[in-house]
């Protein structure tokens, strides 16, 4: 068996897939890698399925050595440096790792969470048909357990051909985070709709995989800010009594009894969890037909991601590489930064 | 069963709430339950899950898959023609060791309504109530059916952890818990049963729509309770209403 020596790593260090459907109506939340576009392109590179089970990292890396090899590894999501025994991985490339060889994950340069994917997948026991961490319901992981060092994890399987490279990276769209409003939006004055929609809030200290505590104006209730239960997805932005929103993520309770003003659109979140504490932010509101466009277009944009993958080492198709970046709107999930700060909201 | 016309609430671009009301009804409830079963033997597709609670069904959808205008006529159309279920629904015994350690509110729910303790514990067990839904986290069990005589609104601030097993009132909403979490409710008693254990089978034991009855058992019995559930045994009795 191939497995991955974990030498240290920070302590929001998880394993994670694309999420656990089907038990939510017994109270079991979806768990899931936060960047489920990272989780997706860091996937790709190793040549598995879209979905598969990741190690996640919240803004430390990690340090792994390989037993039993080979195993293809690729890093995704927040910008970070990926080493093989000391010699840098270029970004959007995955690697051949040898028995013996080291992976270290560096710390997040910008953004929160990076994924590294292994040719296989991580392959822990499955936990109601998924072997996403979830901390509260103690499902998932290794033996419901975060990643830790000492642990040993299990490789699925050695590489499948070469090694491969992302020519088109993949892009995530900038600006205001586009919410379409609902499904309590009754619930707000028209002047709480003001602000939560014209002024700025910023992430606070409180924000884990269970959701993000906005700071800001506070906004205003029109009928108190207690409903009867009900259900809630990642992405819903709840109001409490103190008015200021907070909003839900992958590890997030499946029912609750505050208000929600507003969702954030599927396209959008993969960029909204990269925020930092202290990040400074906007929401725009869009229709439901805008917010299904958009995860159309993403759906598109992963395709043309896949569609560029080239083996290492026969060169970049670099017409088609500048064509892409000069599409307006669009920052690189991967530039350096230099650029723009990575999943910046500025 | 009694009509009332949804509304369509949008939850961003990946699910819908079908919202019947917005208040505890036991017909209202069963209502939602029964469009939930209606809805999932329709396997519409697109339709990723379903989530009923005490009065809506949450919807949750792949944005690239489903066709809204088409998914709503469709809710009209299984509205039309739906069936309450004919089944008895399942009742539960649930024992439950009251005050103490076990219930730390006991006492001050008694002073609140100026009655004993035992009278708390002879109301709380009285009744039989409804499980209207599983929500919050794995397991938990949300009731209606509670003895308004003994409500209390939340507590002001939440206490960040409380046990496996705590059953508890709020408002007039009754809950029992399957696993540590926080909660601003007032802690009556806890039971030695597991409404969630991912190893054994069945995963979860009470569901929504079924019946739950407290019994209430001496401190003493708890040790050998908890450990028999702990192996995997229900430790509840299921009984056909």
């Amino acid at each position: 068996m191939i497995r991955l020596l974990v030498k240290d790593c920070g302590a929001g260090t998880t394993i994670q897939d694309s999420g656990r459907f089907g038990f939510q109506r017994y109270g079991v939340g979806p768990a899931g890698a936060m960047d489920r576009i990272a989780l997706v392109v860091a996937n790709m590179l190793v040549g598995n399925a879209a979905g598969e089970a990741a190690i996640e990292f919240t803004v430390l890396g990690g340090a792994f050595v390989v037993e039993g090899g080979p195993v293809r590894v690729a890093l995704a999501g927040a910008y970070a440096d990926l080493k093989i025994d000391g010699e840098a991985v270029p970004p959007l490339t995955s690697a051949t790792v040898l028995d013996g060889q080291s992976v270290t994950v560096g710390a997040a340069k910008a953004g929160t969470f990076m994924v590294l994917a292994v040719s296989g997948g991580i392959a822990v026991k499955t936990d109601l048909g998924s072997r996403s961490f979830h901390l509260r319901g103690g499902l998932g992981g290794v033996d419901r357990a975060p990643v830790r060092p000492g642990q040993v994890l299990p490789v699925g399987s050695a590489p499948h051909g070469p090694d491969l490279t992302a020519t088109v990276p993949p892009k995530v769209s900038s600006g205001a985070f586009r919410v379409v409003l609902g499904p309590q939006d009754d619930y707000f004055s028209d002047a709480g709709i003001a602000t939560f929609l014209g002024e700025a809030y910023r992430v606070s200290a409180e924000a884990d995989r269970m959701g993000y505590r906005l700071s800001g104006p506070v906004i205003e209730h029109a009928k108190g800010f207690n409903i009867v239960s009900d259900g809630i997805v990642t992405g819903s932005i709840q109001v409490p009594g103190s008015g200021e929103p907070i909003v839900l993520l992958a590890d997030r309770q499946t029912t609750g009894g505050y208000p929600k003003i507003a969702t954030i659109i599927s396209a959008d979140l993969p960029r909204f969890v990269q925020q930092r504490p202290g990040s400074e932010m906007r929401f725009a509101a869009v229709t439901l037909a805008e917010g299904i466009a958009a995860a159309r277009e993403q759906a598109a944009m992963l395709a043309s991601v896949r569609a560029g993958l080239k083996p290492v080492g026969l060169g970049f198709d670099t017409e088609h590489l500048l064509s892409v970046n000069l599409v307006d709107g669009w920052v690189d999930a991967h530039a350096p930064p230099a650029e723009p700060p990575l999943h910046s909201a500025a | 069963m009694s009509l009332r016309v949804p509304r369509f609430l949008p939850c961003g671009d990946t699910a819908v709430t079908v919202e019947f009301g917005t208040e505890i009804d036991d017909g209202l409830n069963a209502l939602c339950l029964a469009f939930d079963a209606a809805l999932t033997d329709a396997a519409i597709p697109g339709v990723i899950e379903t989530l009923p609670t005490y009065r809506s069904v949450l919807v949750q959808v792949d944005p690239l898959v489903i066709d809204m205008p088409a998914f709503e006529t469709r809710v009209h159309a299984i509205l039309a023609s739906l069936k309450q279920s004919g089944a008895p629904p399942r009742r539960w015994i649930i024992p439950v060791v009251y005050g103490g350690a076990f219930g730390i509110d006991l006492d001050d729910v008694a002073r609140s309504h100026g009655i004993s303790t035992e009278e708390v514990i002879r109301r709380h067990c009285s009744r039989t109530y409804r499980v209207a839904m599983l929500g919050f986290l794995p397991g938990f069990c949300y009731l209606s059916g509670a003895d308004p005589s003994i409500a209390l609104p939340r507590r002001i601030s939440p206490r960040l952890k409380t046990p496996a097993g705590t059953v508890s009132i709020g408002g007039v909403q009754a809950l029992f818990a399957s696993v540590e979490a926080p909660s601003g409710w007032h802690l009556l008693g806890r039971t030695p049963v597991r409404n969630f254990m991912p190893d054994r089978d069945p995963v979860f034991l009470v569901g929504a729509g079924d019946e739950v009855v407290f019994r209430p058992i001496p401190a003493a019995a708890w040790d050998d309770l908890d450990a028999a559930a702990a192996a995997g045994r229900p430790v509840a009795e299921v009984v056909t209403a």
